[in-house]
């Protein structure tokens, strides 16, 4: 599983991350977390905003800081998490 | 696309239908304009109607999405309910007294009273427009 965090570096994106993370642990799952920061690459992803979060390609969160249990949800609904 | 960080928080979405008569370009200009002076962002309903992933997730968790037809045909309005989008935040700009024709000059007062009717739209409290309360919105941002 790939998922990407787009946004420049600033905290809300870094908490993103941290979200992010701690829901990949605590599903077990293997998932590559990629901090995607360039400006241009960001924007070949369509968002208006940052912090985004995409899964296996598909923008799932954009403009805010993602919940836990939504980024498990989206975990699960490609089969990586049973939390 | 984000041009700073945690761009997305409470700016608002500023879409415009654009379409090819005087009302349709007042829409896009309005856009331009409220973007540049920093009332909100324009977005690409473009990117939304061809169901680019992206545009899609960014409108459904934009805050405050204020969508701008130029006449009644309503063709941002059916891009966003296509997407399941309420309207919340809703201008027809025929509805301001504009006439709509096919005449592509557009005049500075005219402009600018879609400008007025936008802030006013935006400032428009819904009963239907409960925050959404799935993630955290806002920057805060201290970096950029």
């Amino acid at each position: 599983m790939e998922i990407k965090i787009l946004g420049p570096g600033c905290p809300k994106c870094r908490q993103t991350e941290k979200v992010v993370k701690e829901a990949v642990a605590e599903c077990g799952v293997a998932a590559d977390v990629e901090k995607v920061t360039d400006v241009m690459k960001i924007a070949g992803y369509g968002v208006f905003g940052t912090p985004a979060v995409v899964v296996d390609g598909e923008v799932k969160s954009v403009g805010k800081i993602s919940r836990k249990e939504d980024v498990k949800s989206w975990l699960n609904k490609q089969g990586g998490c049973n939390g | 696309m984000a041009e700073t960080c945690c761009s997305g928080g409470n700016v608002v979405m500023i879409l415009a239908c654009s379409g090819c008569s005087n009302t349709g370009q007042l829409s896009n200009q309005a856009a331009v304009e409220l973007t540049r002076e920093g009332f909100g962002k324009m977005f690409c309903l473009a990117g939304i109607g061809g169901k680019l992933p992206g545009f899609v997730q960014s409108v459904k968790d934009a805050p405050i999405v204020v969508v701008i037809d130029g006449c009644p045909m309503g063709c941002a309005k059916a891009i966003l309910e296509d997407i399941h989008v309420p309207l919340k935040h809703y201008l027809v700009i025929t509805d301001e007294g504009i006439e709509k024709n096919k005449n592509l000059q557009l005049e500075r007062s005219d402009i600018d009273r879609v400008k007025a009717a936008v802030k006013r739209i935006a400032d428009k409290k819904e009963p239907s427009a409960a925050p959404e309360t799935k993630g955290v919105s806002g920057c805060g941002c201290t970096e950029c």
